[in-house]
């Protein structure tokens, strides 16, 4: 009989806010230690919290984005722990009612069509700080600068399937969050982490025993956790034991996973209102501006993309990959309105992949959209053909020359003068008399010969369009 | 002298008759000479008194006098101040210093007071003796061979013996009204909400508010102008409270028309028969004064103590979690590991009651006990609070008696927390309703005081305050005390 698995997913999420969810102090990255706090995020007595607006309006956002419901009143719990990163020994978090509720993410399936799947809830909380015991002898080290960052936690129903479903559902959420522009969602520096809980059961019984998988950061140890588990599980029932309740962790150097706690050692985190904050209400209007203000996500882009621009659907899907690339893609098109399929094509795989091979990202691209089109202009016009684009396109990753100065400087003027073609063709045909008698006998292949000793003898100047134009003329003699 | 009222020196002062030096001196001898045996004090540096004094002598030279300049006022040690330690009289506050002060104690400085050392407490603010304390017990300046009431026995007993004209406190089951009972002077506990909570070493969040101890109506309602308003930085803290005049609501001179409701739960066998007939007299008083006397039932009141020991304790677990030796405050020595850390630490820094108080809220908080203590206790709070608004439909203002029994003897109920528990059994539905309430002087109780708690609706500190100040002028009190400490004790 078959085996099923069955995966339900949290993700951590730091929300990209100025400061953090209740105090003043920075929540900017890579810090020295412990410089970055103030009495409240360090737990000293008698402090109080005070919730951070800018967190709840990027919580809302991300609700709205994966059509959940937002609660207009929602409200915040302690939940009671003891660890040194953890100041106040209990953390601020949404337990019994939270912010945003059933909502869901449309993730493709490899027959072109699509699966929904559901996420349960999305609660505000913050994040501890953390703790160093690496390379430190019989001592550890605290950083509390990250202690009171804010987080959501994004609660998956166990919707997922298997670990290319958990895969493509993390990677739809991760763009989606990039796009709503509420996280950093760098998974290096710990803004996006997951954990998984994982199942197996014969197809068609009911829900098997759970172990969830801890702070996992990186869709390959997700992919790999996930798939070591499942087989996991499903040695133990075949060999006629039962799954234990426990949470694990991944060893991504072993490439396996180790018991962490089982239910019976597993907290009880005493949840309770956190008397020290009202329940947080929100208006109608609140949520209502909030949703106006959304922008365009990546599905809506992608098929505007198709329709609006006739755009291949992996070309649109390149483009609408971060919010930034759209907009970037969108400033090319306006500056070189004539064919926005040309945009996509240099901008997909010309720049994108120029960039990619020197390590850049599109925000640091040294060659503008307005730039671009520049060079696109003389593409339309036939004044340069394809290939001596990409070298003026070359020659501009190194340069602030727009194309003009690039094709004056160099020659490169495409040459579409007939006269000037066929004294060039004329030249090819008589250095070549046995190709020629060759074409003219019926092998028609050798044309490809000739446009290539034509284009040679001019450089790369000559339109490619003209030259097969009139070779095919000028060959039949 | 010593025992004047803040107002009186206040005018003092103004007509430049003495100066704040010379008035923080006057205390300062009398703290000298009695506060080895009251125990009143757990901190205080005489020099930066003085220097506060000086401070402000030249403030009014310079600019004029600010609303309390001048003007002597202890704190209890749960109130952060960036001078001295804060200690909160336990020992697993051990060396601690905030670096920052309870934002009252910036608007009573901003205000001009000359704040005077750091009053005693029950630990954590977790009794209703002042025996808790990791500083040892304060003593009742009316007979030392008892306790002053708790948690704020300290400021209580201070302001009795008049080492200070008045004081802070803290309230969260009586902690203010119920030692200002025992000794004979004035406690207000404000609506909660209207006083910020930030800056002062929380108990139990939901139930904490600040207030004045004080030697009459009058000047606790000067400190409470003082130190209300909102906070940004209290989400607890009221933006839109309605803004009373603190100081016409003690203006009334009688009782007319008012509306007195008198629940006959807080009138009941078991109770002191001498403190219930001087709390009896005292309606008769405000009867003749004026008031009619209404007799209400507030049916919920016999389950106020139970709600309150799961509510209390269950967010005290919590409040009390930061006290776990990693950043500040007491650490054992040479932990083993993290967990010998943690639970050494804390058991050596935390007295019994307080670890009684933590160990009751992990329970009542606990998966599986949750439903039928913490959630059944909500529910119980909200009927008490229904009780309170059904009463406020038929009578302007309640009251009662404050505690149960005056002062009792050192040790009496230190082994039976229970009974200790229940001498809180008149104040605590106040704290679980939010409302305000005041104690004053009404007479005494073998010849110990007795105290009158006024209960009014939530923000109608008004109402309490007028009622008070009547009753006040009617009688004299406030005027009476504890012979032993009604000398000019220090004076040179």
């Amino acid at each position: 009989m078959s085996w099923e698995t069955v995966i339900g997913l949290e993700v951590h999420c730091q929300l990209n806010t100025k400061t953090k969810a209740f105090c003043g102090c920075s929540t900017a990255f890579g810090a020295e230690p412990n410089t970055q706090t103030c009495p409240v995020c360090l737990g000293m007595p008698g402090q109080l919290p005070v919730l951070n607006t800018v967190a709840v309006d990027k919580t809302i956002l991300t609700g709205l984005a994966i059509n959940a419901h937002i609660n207009l009143e929602s409200k915040f719990d302690r939940k009671n722990y003891f660890y040194p990163d953890l100041p106040k020994g209990y953390q601020i978090s949404q337990f019994a009612v939270p912010i945003v509720e059933g909502g869901y993410i449309d993730i493709p399936t490899k027959d072109g069509g699509e699966k929904r799947l559901g996420v349960t809830r999305i609660h505000m909380e913050e994040d501890a700080g953390k703790s160093m015991h690496e390379g430190l002898d019989a001592v550890s080290h605290i950083d509390l600068n990250r202690s009171g960052v804010p987080l959501m936690e994004i609660v998956s129903e166990p919707d997922m399937r298997s670990s290319d479903d958990a895969i493509a559902y993390l990677k739809q959420l991760h763009q989606l969050i990039r796009f709503l522009g509420v996280s950093g969602a760098d998974m290096e520096k710990g803004q996006f982490r997951c954990d998984a809980n994982v199942s197996v059961r014969r197809k068609g019984d009911p829900f098997g025993t759970r172990t969830e998988m801890k702070n996992m950061n990186s869709f390959r140890f997700i992919k790999q956790a996930i798939e070591f588990e499942v087989i996991r599980q499903i040695e133990i029932i075949e060999d006629g034991g039962e799954v234990v309740q426990e949470s694990r962790l991944w060893d991504s150097v072993k490439s396996e996973s180790r018991s962490m706690r089982s239910k019976e050692e597993a907290h009880d985190y005493r949840y309770f209102p956190e008397p020290d904050l009202p329940p947080l209400r929100v208006s109608q209007q609140e949520v209502d501006a909030i949703k106006a203000g959304m922008p365009e996500l990546p599905g809506q882009l992608r098929k505007r993309f198709e329709t609006e621009y006739g755009l291949s659907s992996y070309d649109a899907d390149v483009l609408s990959q971060t919010r930034e690339t759209a907009v970037w893609y969108e400033s090319l098109v306006a500056a070189h309105p004539a064919d926005p399929k040309r945009c996509a094509n240099w901008m997909a795989n010309e720049l994108l992949g120029r960039l990619r091979e020197a390590g850049k990202d599109l925000s640091d691209s040294p060659v503008s959209a307005k730039r671009l089109a520049s060079l696109l202009d003389r593409v339309g016009d036939n004044t340069i053909n394809g290939k001596s684009a990409k070298d003026i396109l070359d020659d501009m990753m190194e340069s602030d020359d727009d194309a003009d100065t690039i094709i004056e400087a160099k020659g490169l003027k495409q040459v579409s003068d007939t006269g000037a073609i066929d004294a060039i063709i004329l030249e090819v045909m008589q250095a070549n008399p046995t190709q020629v008698e060759g074409y003219r006998g019926g092998k028609d292949k050798l044309m490809g010969f000739f446009v290539g000793q034509v284009m040679k003898a001019s450089r790369g100047k000559a339109n490619p369009a003209m030259v097969n134009q009139r070779l095919s003329e000028l060959l039949k003699g | 002298m010593p025992f004047s009222s803040l107002s009186d020196i206040q005018s003092r002062l103004k007509s430049g008759e003495t100066t704040a030096v010379e008035i923080a001196q006057l205390y300062l001898d009398r703290i000298a000479a009695f506060n080895d045996e009251l125990n009143a004090f757990v901190h205080l540096d005489a020099a930066h008194v003085l220097a506060q004094a000086t401070a402000s002598d030249a403030h009014r030279q310079e600019h004029g006098a600010r609303p309390l300049e001048g003007l002597p006022i202890a704190v209890k040690d749960i109130f952060c101040t960036q001078d001295g330690p804060t200690r909160c009289c336990s020992n697993i506050l051990e060396g601690f210093e905030a670096p920052y002060d309870a934002h009252i104690i910036t608007k009573l400085k901003e205000a001009g007071a000359v704040l005077v050392g750091k009053t005693n407490m029950d630990e954590f603010a977790m009794g209703s003796s002042t025996e808790t304390s990791a500083f040892g017990p304060c003593r009742n300046p009316w007979d030392t061979d008892r306790i002053p009431g708790g948690s704020s026995g300290g400021s209580a007993s201070a302001v009795a013996a008049a080492l200070t004209p008045a004081a802070l406190g803290t309230d969260t089951g009586g902690s203010i009204r119920q030692p200002a009972a025992l000794t004979g002077i004035t406690g207000l506990k404000p609506t909660y909400g209207r006083v910020s909570r930030r800056g002062i070493i929380a108990f139990a969040s939901s139930l904490d508010q600040a207030g004045p101890m004080t030697r009459n109506v009058k000047d606790a309602a000067m400190i409470t102008a003082a130190i209300s308003g909102h906070d940004s930085g209290d989400a607890t803290s009221v933006s839109d409270a309605p803004v009373i005049d603190w100081l016409a609501a003690c203006e009334a001179q009688d009782m007319k028309g008012l509306k007195i409701g008198k629940p006959k739960e807080y009138f009941v066998d078991g109770m002191d028969a001498e403190v219930r007939q001087t709390v009896e007299d005292a309606l008769k008083k405000c009867e003749e004064l004026g008031a009619e006397i209404i007799d209400i039932s507030l049916p919920h009141t016999e389950k106020a103590v139970a709600a309150y020991y799961v509510i209390a304790p269950s967010e005290a677990s919590a409040n009390l979690s930061r006290y776990d030796s990693v950043r500040f405050g007491h650490r054992c020595d040479n932990p083993e590991d993290l967990l010998d850390m943690y639970t050494r630490s804390r058991d050596e820094g935390f007295g019994s009651e307080v670890k009684r108080r933590i160990l009751t809220g992990a329970f009542t908080l606990s998966s599986g006990y949750y439903d039928a203590y913490y959630l059944k206790a909500q529910k119980v709070r909200t009927l008490i609070q229904q009780d309170f608004t059904q009463a406020f439909e038929q009578v302007d203002i309640i009251a009662t008696p404050t505690s149960p029994i005056p002062a009792f003897k050192l040790g009496e109920k230190t082994d039976d927390p229970l009974t200790m528990y229940l001498s809180d059994i008149f104040t605590i539905a106040v704290n679980l309703a939010g409302l305000p309430g005041l104690s004053q002087p009404c007479g005494f109780a073998q010849n110990l005081p007795v105290g009158l708690q006024w209960i009014g609706p939530a923000w109608r500190e008004d109402t309490v305050l007028s009622a008070a100040s009547a009753y006040e002028k009617a009688t004299d009190w406030n005027s009476q005390h504890p012979a032993a400490f009604n000398v000019n004790g220090g004076e040179s």
